[in-house]
Formats: C-alpha cells, structure tokens, sequence
C-alpha cells in the first residue's frame, strides 16, 4: 500500500554516501545520531538530515557492503548501533573523493568562464 | 558489484525480513533521546529537535521500504493471503484447480501432438528454404487429387530442368524393411533412400563416419553404403563407435554403415523415424520404371534463383511431358479428360517442417481436435471466473474495507489477479502431469497400426513455453473481469451490504450460456465421429477377415510361376492349425490397387474401371467369399494378358455381384465375354467363367466397387492367405520360419487381415476416441459450473427462501425459483450451440462416414444428453433449497 513520492534521500543520494562515508573515514565508527549531529555541526546548520533520509541511507550503504553496522554502547552508556567503513567502503571513498575533485575543478572552471 | 550485493540484500530482506523491526525501533528511539538530550543542552525548545528529525514512523517506513522492495513484498504478502483464501473454500478450489489443469493438460498435450506432426521444423539448414513438389491432378473418377509421389525418370527430368537453380533431391518415402546382421534374426527397421546431394543440402554433420554424398549416387546397384540414425545407433547399438564398417544385408544385397547421422535428425517424415539412410541409387530396379513412385522430390532454389522460378522450370517439364502422353491416348478418350490431364499444376509446399502421409491423414483431425480441446478450455475458464466472480461478491466488504483505508484500484486489482495466478499455476502444475501421461497415450491411439507411428515427442522449451502462455493468457481471461469487477467496489455502499447484484447475474449468466453451447458443441462433434467409427467398423465386408494371417514375400530377381507360389502355399496349408491357404497379388484394404477399363463390346468403357486382383486357387474358400453362379478358377485356367511379343491372348475371370449389375444388368454374365484394356491400349478378351458376392477391395469409405478376379500370374511379390483355427499372431513366427527354409534370405511380413482394416480406422478410431474424451470432460465442467452457480444461488438466498417458506411457499414453488434462473441461459446456450454445430458441421462433413452433419439424430442426441447433464447438475442444489429450515436460517442472521 506504499503510494510514495521520490523521498529526499533520492535527491540526495550522490552526495549523501559521499558525507557519510567521508565522516565514518575521519571520525572513526559512530552512530546515527552522531553522524547527522557531525553532519550538521560542519554545515553550520545548513545540512538537516532527518530520520527518514539517514537510516534508510545507512541502510543502503549496508546493503551494498560499504559500512557495516554492530551494537555497542555511547560515552552516556548506551545501547546504539554503530556503523564502520567497511574495506570496500573505503575504496569506494577514495573512489568518489577523486570523482568529485574532478567534477569541482570542471564546474569551477566552466563558472570562472576562462576555459 | 554493490548494486548487485544491494539488490541480494533488499531480496533476502523481502522473504526474511533482514533485520527486526524492534531493532530498528531501537535505533530510531535513541536518536530521538539524543537529539532532545542535545536540545536541552543547548537550551533550545525539545520539541523543535523532534520535528527536525522527522517523524519515527515515516522513517520506519522508509527504512522498511530500503530493506526489501514493498512490491515484490506486495506480492507475496497477496500470495500468502490466496492461498488461505483457496484452502478456506477448499472444494471449490480444488474443482476449479482439476477442471482448469485438465483443460490445460488437454490443450498442452494437443499442442505437443500438433507440434511433432506438422509444426517442428527439422534440424537442417534454411528450412524455410526447403519446398516439396507435388501436382494437382484428376483421378480416373474425376475428382481433384493432389500427389507428391514420383518416379525416377521424371526426377531426372525435373532435376535437368532446375539445372543450377535449385537442388533437387530424391528424398525416399520411409519403407519398412528387413534387414539381417550377420548371422542374426532379421529385423524390421525404417529407410529412407536419399539422393546423393540431400546431406550435403540439409547442412547436416555426421556425429561418427561420415553422410552420404553426392559420390554415393553414381552408378546403378554400386554404392552398398548406409547411414544410421543417431536414434537407432542409440537404440541398436547402445552408441557403440565400432558401428562405423559393420555389414549388414538387405535381401541378398550387402551393405556397409558409413556414418551416423547427427541427433535430432530422425529423417523426413513427422509421425514415421527413420532409421536407415540408403543411396537412391541401391533401388536399382526402379531408376529406370516410368510409374513406380517411391520417393518425393524437395528442392531448395540456389542462390538469386527465386521460387517461381523454379516451379515455372518444373512446370514446363510437366507441360512437355503430359504433350507427350496425350499424343498416346486412344482416340476414343474423352474431351475433359485429356484437358484436365494437359491442366495438372506444379505446386512447391513449403517443407520446412518435413513431408509424410501421416501428416496428411492427421492434419485435419488434429487440427478439429485442438478446436475442441480449446472450448473445452473455454468451459473450465468460465467455471474458474464464475468461481471468482462469486468470491468477489461475498468479498465485496472486505474490498470495501481495504478501499477505505487507502488501498489503490491497481492494489485491488493486483490482489485478484495474484489469487487468479495461484489458481492457474496450480491448474498448470496439474496439467503439465496429465499432459505428460496423455500425449504419449494419444501416440500410442495413432499407432494402433501394423507400422508403428512414432513421434519425437521431448518435453522442449515450445512446449513448456506454450504451456506458460496458455497459462498466462488463461488467469488474464478469467482473472481480469472478477478484478475490475472488485475494484470497482464503491466503499460506502458495499459496507453498508447494498450491492448490485444482477450486474453480477448478467455475467454469470454469460458465463453458463457459452458453457452451454459449447459444450452442446463438442457433444455434437463427438457423437457425429462416434457414429462414424461405428459405421466403419460394421461395414460388411464381403468376406470373414477374422483368424487370417497375411504373410508378404518379396523374392527379387526371376518371376516365380504361379506353380512356385502354389507349392509354398500347399506346404504351409499342411501345417498344423491352418485350416485353409490361398495365395494373392495382394490383401484388400492393403493399400494397393489395380485397375483397368473393361468394355462389353460394342460399348464404351464405363467411366469407373473396375479393380482387378490375381488369386490362386481356394482363394474364395479361405476368405469365404460365396459364389454366386458359375464356376472357380481351374488349375488351367489363364488370365486375360499379353505375350512376350505385346500380342493378346485372352483368358478367363470371376466377377462380382456390382460388376455383373453394371456391365450386364439383370442378364446372367456367366459365359459372357469383355474387353479389358490393358497397358499400351492393348484390346484382350476375357470370359466371364463365375460371379461371386461383393467384398471391400481398396478402401473401407467407398462403396462397393466392380471388381474383377483374374488367375495369378508369375511374379516377385505375393501375400499368402492363412485361415487358422486359433489366433492368428500366435502362428505368425512358425509360419515366417516355415517360409524361410523354403526361401532363404527372403524378407516375410507377417501381419493380420484385422490389423489391415484396423489401420484404415486408425484416424476415425483417434477422432471418436478423443472426441468422446472431450465431450465427457466438457459435459463434466458444465455440470460442475451450472452446479456451483445454482448452488452459490440458493446458499445466497437462504434466507430469502427461508422467509417465503416460513410464510407458506411450497418446495416446488422454492424449486421453480431456484432453478429458473438459469433455465433461459441454458437454453439459449443449446441454442447457440445448435446454430454452431449447423455452421461448423459442414468442416468436419468430409471426413465422416455413414452420418451427416445435418443429420436429426447426432443433434437430438447431443441436446438429450445435455439435458440429462443439467438436471442432475441442478438436482443437488434443488433438494438443498427445499431442505432449507426456515427456522434456522432466520436465526442465524
């Protein structure tokens, strides 16, 4: 019965498993909430991942072998699930770190007009 | 790879749920104890953390959506939901399940039959490019007649003709042999004679030795070479590869195995598999004999070379051929009959598919028993929509219902069309067996003949394919009107019970008519083959064919003189058990005739010449054919012939009971003489010595033909007559054994005089056989649907009967109620089918015998019988309508 519009993690989706897995790679495993918060925190509030984006995302990159997912448990001592770069999802970073290096010098230079 | 790691995942989360929902839960609630942490920390409001966080439950739902795929979850959520539905109305289901996999099995196994006769195409190269002439003709009687047996001399003037523009092949019609390895007992195979150019055309490759090739077709006799089939060195040899040089002999005559052709290849012919491939050449006696047709000629154009015109080559052949033999003919024949013999037309069918008499024979009541089996179909997919339709109705709140909280149309829809899809896999899973069991079964009804039919008959991918779309097509036919009808629920009324329910009755009612009238159909069709096997099978015959065994000797070389054959037949006539002997030229019904025009002299000839046949001595005794007045033959007595020097030199014969009516009326014909005309127009008197009783000569459908006897002459081949005292089949090996030692490597076919006319029913025996299958299946699921909806009906209006009853209705009144709805779709589907058994009776009127398709009593039969099947259809649930308890029906809603 699910009548669904494209969910924002559709629209997202390229870059989304890029800052993921970028802020897995630098911060070391963590959990979902400590993600959106680093997420949000580097933005300076422009980025807002909400609940149905980010799990279903973490999911994706699961799935796909990228990350995985164990229970462990906070600094407050709680039950959480943390997600760790996988070898593949390391690959896959530098992968698309270099992709998006070179889509930027592309559209920089196409904006800056001097091509 | 991730993609396709991610698709395994989503998958498996699909059937196993990957992860727990309670797990997920977990995860979400600790974000959300995070995020309000984190606000209260930073002195912002709790619940603005929340609201950017999104809501638990639509996250939930996103994520549930990420594990699996909610479709695929859809489905299978609508299967599971089926299949309780379908065991919770556990007889309906299984009625629809059997009578929908019965018609499919029928169908599938009628296709599979079609397919090994006339559709598969052979295993060779560009067979669409493969033609196999033949030529229209007239018969002696004037009808139409198409042919596509030849003789060698007329290939070699084709084959010149075509010149480079096509191969022309003699590709050899299949020929039961003997053969004898070595010094072991003969035994009977399957050969085709092929021309030297036919593997080499057909692209084939050898899977040991090597094929035929055009330098195995040189010399006359010179090429003692074969090729086995890869089925028969399978079967024969069990795959030995030191076949290849093994020697083997036909008669007297020698031959080597060269090769074994490759698999699949079983030959020409649909229905016949050859075994044994033999250089055209090896038929030495017949390269040279203008009239003896053994082969069929296939051409395939060469290069630019267009089809056309190779035919237009061919044709002018023929044109200059037929100039030639009509400047032969008396001046005596008629007008037409020289034009139409100048009028025969070159004709190339398309052969991709092979060529073979039992193609012909069968073509026409296969394809009238695949019209059958699909209405049979038809009547099990209304039963199974019907079944539906009346499922939907009851199911009309809980569709309302899903409507309300937000179901889709498509949703509903699917959800039908899932439980349809259960159905017809089902039904398909119990057609595929019953297919599997009858197609073979069907083969063995065609191969009820002394020459065994048979068929590659491989479950392959088109049979398997073709069951799929029938399955397919079937759950949309009888699927899709109870979904729409289902998604077209309109919530609010259907909640409240008010529904529509002669919307419902209107197609129900359909739904019985056609069930009516094609079945009246398929009964029609099958009494009318019924009848027709019957009348066959008690045509007098003429003579006692019970407890007579045909043995058929081929000794080539020198003509035996009658007194040869006469001394053979005297040895076996002394053996134990034989009560009587005779010998022949051939057996009736063998499929062999001969005729010759015979005048009474001033006269003209009569349009039908009458059949001859050359008997021994006590051949009337042994078959028991009466006389009638005059005298047997005499041991001196000659037949009507010609001498070594062309020259006539009259003789004697015995005629029948219809030659003496046509030849000489009432008069007495004993002691008079006619005029035979012989080969070359060759005048030869013959007196008439005796008149016997009518007997059948050539073939069982047509009426008694003037027949004349004439003493046997030398000859090759002769049938021995056996009366026994006891069956037949048992003396057969003695009797072979017994010929042997008189004539060493002489091939002898022992067969029965049964066994002959058997094989002329054999198609009218598979037509009433199947026929009546059908119709017994058919009438079956129209009883079974006319008996569902009545009794859906009175379970539907229990308490409305329980209502009148408790007010004083009577039972008959109840009766009446119930049972005359349905009376006018049942009547008006008896008379569709009348007006479809008026239409289409004339199709199958050519192939009947002794009943026609407009005749009263297949039709009355067909209605009475009908009849009977509805009112026992309509019996159960009348009785259950009478038996309602008012009482009880009125307390239980």
């Amino acid at each position: 019965m699910a009548n669904r519009e494209p969910s924002k993690a559709d629209v997202l989706q390229g870059t989304f498993d890029l800052m993921v897995l970028q802020t897995l790679d630098t911060m070391g495993p963590q959990h979902g909430y400590a993600i959106a918060a680093r997420l949000e925190q580097v933005s300076a509030g422009a980025l807002q991942l909400n609940m149905g984006t980010l799990y279903p995302g973490l999911m994706r990159l699961e799935q796909r072998g990228l990350v995985k997912g164990s229970w462990g448990t906070t600094e407050s001592n709680r039950k959480a699930r943390f997600y760790a770069l996988t070898a593949a999802g390391r690959r896959e970073l530098s992968k698309e770190k270099q992709a998006w290096d070179r889509m930027t010098t592309i559209i920089q230079a196409l904006l800056r007009g001097d091509a | 790879m991730p993609l396709l790691r991610e698709w395994i995942h989503r998958l498996l989360g699909t059937l196993r749920r990957g992860r727990r929902d309670r797990d997920l839960e977990e995860e979400l609630r600790l974000h959300i104890e995070l995020a309000e942490e984190d606000a209260r920390r930073r002195g912002e409001p709790v619940r603005a953390a929340r609201l950017h966080s999104g809501g638990a439950s639509q996250a939930m739902d996103a994520v549930r959506d990420q594990r699996g795929w909610p479709w695929l979850h859809s489905v299978a959520s609508d299967l599971v939901f089926a299949s309780r539905q379908l065991r919770k109305h556990r007889t309906a289901s299984l009625a629809a399940v059997l009578s929908l996999g019965l018609a499919v099995g029928a169908t599938t196994a009628a296709f599979r039959l079609l397919d090994a006769v006339l559709l598969r195409t052979l295993p060779v190269a560009d067979p669409d490019r493969l033609f196999v002439l033949g030529w229209n003709s007239m018969t002696s009687q004037g009808e139409p007649d198409y042919r596509d047996d030849f003789d060698y001399p007329t290939f070699r003037r084709y084959r010149d003709a075509v010149g480079a523009n096509g191969d022309v092949m003699v590709v050899g019609t299949s020929g039961r042999q003997q053969l004898r390895f070595e010094n072991g007992e003969p035994e009977p195979v399957n050969r085709q004679f092929y021309s030297g150019n036919v593997f080499p055309t057909f692209g084939l490759q050898p899977v040991l030795g090597r094929l035929l090739t055009p330098s195995d077709d040189v010399t006359p006799g010179g090429h003692p070479v074969a090729v086995i089939s890869y089925d028969y060195w399978t079967r024969r040899f069990a795959q030995d590869p030191n076949v290849i040089g093994r020697s083997f002999r036909i008669g007297r005559q020698p031959f080597e195995i060269v090769g074994v052709a490759p698999k699949g290849f079983t030959g020409t012919e649909p229905g016949r598999m050859a075994d044994l491939f033999i250089p055209a050449m090896m038929n030495a006696q017949a390269l040279n004999a203008p009239g003896w047709s053994w082969f069929r000629i296939w051409v395939r154009p060469t290069g630019a070379a267009s089809l056309e015109q190779v035919r237009e080559l061919v044709q002018a052949q023929l044109a200059r051929d037929r100039q030639d033999t009509v400047k032969n003919f008396p001046s005596t024949t008629p007008g037409p009959r020289i034009a139409a013999h100048l009028s025969e037309k070159i004709i190339l069918a398309p052969a991709g598919s092979g060529a073979s008499g039992p193609q012909r024979t069968f073509r026409r009541p296969l394809f009238i028993l695949a019209g059958l089996v699909v209405l049979v179909l038809l009547i099990a997919c209304a039963n199974v929509a019907n079944l539906l339709t009346a499922q939907a109705i009851t199911r009309a709140r809980e569709m309302a219902l899903r409507v309300s909280i937000g179901a889709g149309r498509w949703r509903l829809i699917q959800l039908v069309l899932v439980e349809s899809a259960l159905l017809a896999i089902c039904a398909s899973l119990v057609g595929a067996v019953f297919a599997w069991w009858a197609a073979p079964f069907v083969v063995s009804l065609l191969a009820q003949i002394g020459e065994p039919i048979r068929l590659v008959l491989d479950l392959d991918w088109r049979s398997v394919a073709f069951s799929l779309a029938l399955t397919l097509i079937v759950t949309v036919l009888f699927g899709t009107a109870p979904a729409l009808r289902a998604s077209a629920v309109e919530p609010l009324g259907a909640i409240k019970g008010h529904d529509d329910p002669h919307a419902h009755r209107r197609l129900v009612r359909s739904l019985i008519g056609g069930q009516m009238a094609f079945c009246l159909f398929v009964l029609f069709v099958a009494g009318l083959f019924a009848t027709t096997l019957r009348n066959l099978s008690n045509r007098p015959l003429g003579f006692e064919s019970e407890r007579i065994l045909l043995l058929d000797i081929n000794r080539p070389g020198e003509r035996q003189p009658p007194h040869v054959w006469a001394a053979l037949t005297d040895q076996i006539r002394g053996m134990p058990g034989v009560e009587s002997a005779a010998f022949a030229t051939w057996a009736p019904l063998s499929e062999n005739r001969w005729r010759w025009p015979v005048y009474v002299a001033p006269r003209q000839a009569e349009e039908v010449s009458p059949y001859f046949l050359g008997i021994s001595l006590a051949y009337f005794d042994t078959m028991r054919i009466g006389m009638v007045g005059g005298r047997d033959f005499r041991i001196d007595d000659t037949p009507p012939t010609l001498d070594r020097e062309k020259r006539p030199v009259p003789g004697v014969g015995i005629v029948n009971e219809t030659f003496s009516r046509i030849y000489f009326g009432a008069q007495n014909p004993v002691g008079r003489q006619v005029i035979v005309r012989q080969d070359q127009e060759m005048d030869v008197p013959m007196e008439i010595v005796g008149v016997v009783r009518d007997a059948v000569y050539y073939d069982l459908r047509e009426p008694m033909r003037p027949t004349v006897y004439v003493p046997i002459e030398a000859g090759n081949q002769r049938t021995l007559f056996v009366r026994t005292a006891g069956d037949p089949r048992v003396l057969a090996a003695t009797m072979r054994r017994e010929v042997s030692k008189t004539y060493k490597d002489t091939p002898v076919l022992a067969t029965t005089q049964s066994t002959l006319i058997r094989r002329q029913v054999v198609r009218e025996r598979l037509l009433a056989t199947l026929s009546l299958f059908f119709a017994v299946l058919a009438l079956l699921l129209a009883a079974i649907g006319l008996y569902g909806v009545l009794n859906y009906a009175v379970i539907q209006q229990r308490r409305e009967i329980g209502v009148r009853m408790a007010l004083g209705a009577r039972a008959t009144h109840v009766v009446k109620r119930v049972v005359t709805e349905m009376l006018s779709p049942v009547g008006v589907g008896a008379v569709l089918g009348l007006a479809l058994a008026l239409v289409f009776g004339r199709l199958v009127e050519s192939i009947l015998f002794g009943v026609k398709a407009t005749d009263a009593t297949p039709i009355a039969t067909a209605l009475l019988t009908l009849a009977v099947a509805a009112v026992l259809a309509a019996l159960p649930p009348a009785i259950r309508a009478v038996r309602i308890d008012p009482a009880q029906t009125l307390r239980s809603e």
